[in-house]
């Protein structure tokens, strides 16, 4: 089926099976990479994105829910140029190390900071608890949103 | 010339931004499943059954079978092994498996979805052999599946005679250990990309910690020349061992099944796959009998330290290795026997993981004291401080340790820290009447710091750096970036080295065309042992670039730039590589086991504190507290990162993640299934640092990555021992092994 969204603010239109994963569409027809493949079964949050608005695991979203719809990516945060203020903090604090879970805690910590521009640990903690980090034990990632919060105040 | 002094400005110490960063954090690092690829999928076929022979091997209808590429070990054109330390395990199996998921054949199709039909459309008739599971059925050897005894490696380390002093003892104390296994569960799973002629030869590209480990296992494969065979190191999103052995594996078959086709060929496993067939933590037992005095002083340690090492012998010796060495801790005890060894079960092989053994052996010597001191009467404090070992004493392999690190100092930093004793009074009160219980208890450990004994001065790594295309320097190493820094701290040591900042160094992308084999990542070796040698290279060229005249002692960072450019111009590239010189005073005794284990090691006291309901018996670790003497801090972000991230996995290992066995297969083997910790099951991980500078690290720096492992684990069991007064032996202890003790 063909079906036309938004990504990144683009407009963006594919054919695809219906219930091909908006993960793999992403990956293999759009060549956004950025969203990653952790477990395939919504466990790890590695494919996070942000779709109108709401955090959801691409690979538990079948293309033909998408249309019409506005899909935000790791993409479509900031350049290498010109990180998004969330990018900065977890770039100073070292909130990201080997970076595959990366994409989709950010989405995850952007979806937070939407809701709650000033959560607490506790929060934080609850907030990111759909998105798995091997690396890091997480205090890092609590020390980026923490960062994060205060800057786009 | 020597190394400069350390100027204000140098970046050691300092939190510099990670290289790689802003790539990773905008979605632009190619991970190898997000390269860009022309060319067939691949997938592996792969035993049903723990052992047997294979009889038959059907291929359904209803497949177009002609489109598709079929690779069998007669397809392999040279050796059918995975060339590592015994040449035991086959690329694919011939005749016989000996575990549940061993490779057994390769397909390849342009189509993926057609690639899932086509396995399951593949049934293959096996004669049944009786299997092992259990470490225990192994060492009775009744059934062989391994050699001659099911043994892949035993080592006896002897210090002193330990039985001449059972009769001088007030008490012999014995008891058992258990750990499990543990999936690394990188974020990434494998995957590798390989294209291969007979023409051009064989180009991998893939997530991996060891590019000279996967081309060391592809020369015997396809035969080659050296040169023909091509490793590419893409970004790898985290190992923690996972990625040592095993992608020599899958790169084997990637480029086989690109040999048959002739067209390039990518294999990424999903997650199930990963779990299921590919290496983890090897399992253990260890049974500990101690001759200790009332006051507390221990005569003597007798240590039986077995690993079950699944059906092909892979690491699983240096694993042990490392265990043994760690299996007596950082005491001073009169009197060690360990009697260790590696045994064949026919489950997947287990392999590296973060502590390599260490973090098993530690489990049991950490619990089994703080079970000695109950038995005392003692504070576990008291006993430790005992029997630590101090400068000028001896390790368990005779290594006269001369750090001037005290562990007693350690411990009273870490006591004091957390509040310990208080706590430790307070919470006894409190527990009485409670359903609700509250513990503390720690664990005391070191971990060596490099490979083990002789190993770095055979690894003879070495490191370049090279000044090309108008003034550009350029480290070149094969050690892997895989999320714990490396580039960073590279360049740290690099420009500290050069006296410029580290954005004027540049990490090449480990590649085996272009960098010099600087030894596997693993052991905790990257910053210690690699860093140091790219200082060397740095100084190297720094003096290569003074005695010739283009710059002079002192100089600004765009006057090297500068210098960089104009040597090329005058002279073409520049390259100097520097090859690892063990420094002087080790000694080694592969035979006996004994001599200088490790350069040097790290030292800890890891303090828990746990919450247990007793009406579900589920145990939450409050809060965590790491201090360590790691040498000199390179890096304090990039080093706590280490600690937080390894205490993080290792509270995994001891209350959460348990691989549940069926017939040698991992029958939990999704992340829904297997529990690693989120950000709501952790405590906060309190990280301190003490720094004694090593001298032959580079500006003092030791090993790190591993330590972490090695502490939570008992530090967790012995706090839940004194909030309960339940001694549980085994790992990982879920609420029903605590429910069950306390019936």
């Amino acid at each position: 089926m063909k079906v036309e969204f938004k990504l990144n603010g683009q407009d963006v239109s594919v054919e695809a099976p219906p219930m091909k994963r908006l993960l793999d569409v992403l990956r293999e027809e759009l060549s956004a990479t950025g969203t990653k493949e952790g477990c395939g079964e919504g466990e790890c949050g590695a494919c996070s994105v942000m779709m109108d608005q709401v955090l959801v695991n691409s690979c538990l979203v079948p293309i033909s829910q998408c249309s019409g719809v506005d899909i935000l990516t790791v993409e479509g945060l900031g350049t290498t140029e010109d990180l998004h203020p969330i990018q900065q903090s977890f770039l100073e604090c070292g909130g990201a190390q080997c970076g595959i879970c990366t994409p989709g805690m950010l989405m995850a910590s952007l979806e937070l900071l939407n809701r709650n521009p000033n959560p607490n640990e506790a929060q934080i903690r609850e907030g990111l608890a759909g998105n798995l980090c091997r690396c890091t034990g997480y205090m890092k990632i609590f020390d980026s949103v923490k960062k994060a919060a205060e800057v786009l105040k | 010339m020597t190394l400069p002094p350390e100027k204000p400005d140098s970046p050691i110490g300092k939190a510099i931004l990670r290289k790689e960063g802003p790539r990773k954090l905008t979605g632009q690092s190619k991970y190898i499943d997000d390269i860009e690829f022309d060319g067939l999928h691949g997938i592996t076929v792969r035993s049903t059954i723990p052992r047997g022979k294979i009889k038959e091997i059907h291929f359904g209808k209803n497949i177009p079978w002609s489109e598709f590429t079929i690779v069998t070990a007669k397809d392999i054109p040279g050796k059918n092994y995975v060339a590592l330390i015994l040449q035991d395990q086959p690329f694919l199996a011939d005749g016989v498996v000996n575990h549940p998921e061993e490779p057994i054949l390769l397909l390849a199709h342009p189509n993926k979805y057609m690639l899932e039909r086509a396995r399951q459309a593949i049934t293959i008739e096996y004669e049944k052999l009786p299997p092992i599971f259990e470490i225990e059925d192994s060492l009775k050897a009744q059934t062989k599946i391994w050699g001659e005894d099911n043994i892949f490696k035993s080592y006896l380390l002897e210090k002193g005679s330990i039985d001449s002093i059972w009769n001088q003892a007030d008490l012999i104390i014995e008891d058992e250990y258990y750990t499990g296994a543990q999936e690394q569960l990188y974020i990434e799973n494998n995957g590798m990309v390989a294209v291969a002629n007979s023409e051009e030869g064989v180009t991998i590209w893939g997530s991996m910690q060891c590019p000279y480990y996967v081309h060391k296992a592809l020369l015997p494969l396809f035969g080659l020349s050296e040169d023909k065979i091509r490793i590419i190191q893409t970004e790898t999103g985290g190992g923690f061992g996972g990625k040592e052995e095993y992608p020599s594996m899958i790169a084997g078959h990637a480029a086989l099944l690109a040999w048959k086709s002739g067209k390039a060929v990518k294999i990424i496993y999903d997650r199930a796959e990963d779990m299921v067939a590919t290496t983890k933590r090897h399992p253990s037992r260890t049974r500990h009998k101690t001759a200790v005095m009332k006051d507390g002083r221990i005569l003597g340690m007798d240590i039986q330290f077995v690993i079950d090492g699944g059906a092909y012998a892979t690491l699983s010796s240096v694993v042990l290795s490392r265990g043994t060495i760690h299996a007596a801790g950082p005491y001073n005890i009169p009197h060690v026997r360990i009697d260790a060894k590696a045994v064949a079960t026919n489950s997947p092989p287990h392999g590296a993981f973060r502590g390599f053994g260490a973090p098993q052996s530690i489990f049991a010597l950490e619990r089994h004291l703080d079970q000695i001191a109950k038995k005392l009467n003692m504070t576990p404090e008291d006993l430790r401080k005992k029997n630590f070992i101090k400068d000028g004493e001896k390790t368990a392999t005779g290594q006269t340790i001369n750090e001037g690190v005290s562990m007693n100092a350690l411990l009273d930093r870490a006591l004091k820290h957390t509040d310990f004793q208080n706590k430790r009074r307070q919470f006894s009160l409190d527990n009485a009447n409670k359903k609700i219980k509250k513990g503390i208890g720690f664990a005391s450990f070191m971990h060596g710091s490099g490979f083990t004994g002789s190993g770095e001065k055979y690894l003879a790594s070495k490191v370049g750096i090279q000044v090309v295309d108008g003034g550009r320097v350029q480290v070149l190493a094969a050690s892997t970036e895989i999320g714990q820094g490396t580039n960073t701290i590279f360049s740290q040591i690099a420009a500290d080295a050069l006296s410029v900042s580290p954005d004027f160094v540049e990490i090449f992308q480990p590649d085996t065309k272009y960098v010099p084999n600087s030894g596997p990542t693993v052991a905790s070796r990257t910053t210690m042992v690699v860093g140091k040698l790219v200082q060397s290279a740095a100084i190297g060229l720094r003096q290569t670039l003074q005695k010739e005249g283009y710059i002079k002692e002192n100089y600004r960072e765009e006057e090297l730039r500068q210098a960089c450019a104009k040597y090329v111009r005058d002279n073409g590239d520049l390259k100097i590589i520097v090859e690892y010189q063990q420094p002087p005073g080790i000694n080694w005794n592969d035979e006996t086991y004994q001599g200088d284990a490790y350069g040097s090691y790290a030292w800890a006291i890891y303090v828990a504190e746990v919450t247990i309901d007793t009406t579900t018996w589920e145990t939450k670790v409050d809060h965590f507290t790491a201090l360590q003497e790691v040498g000199r801090v390179i890096h304090p972000i990039l080093a706590a990162g280490q600690i937080e991230g390894g205490v993080a996995q290792a509270i995994g290992y001891a209350i959460y993640e348990k691989v549940r066995w069926k017939d040698g297969r991992m029958a939990n083997g999704t992340m829904t299934n297997y529990i690693m910790p989120t950000s709501s099951d952790l405590p906060k991980i309190e990280v301190l640092f003490e720094e004694v500078p090593y001298a032959y690290g580079p500006r003092g720096a030791k090993g790190i990555g591993e330590l972490p492992m090695d502490g939570p684990a008992p530090a967790i069991l012995n706090a839940v021992a004194m909030a309960t007064g339940h001694e549980i032996k085994a790992i990982p202890m879920l609420p029903e092994d605590l429910m069950r003790a306390s019936l």
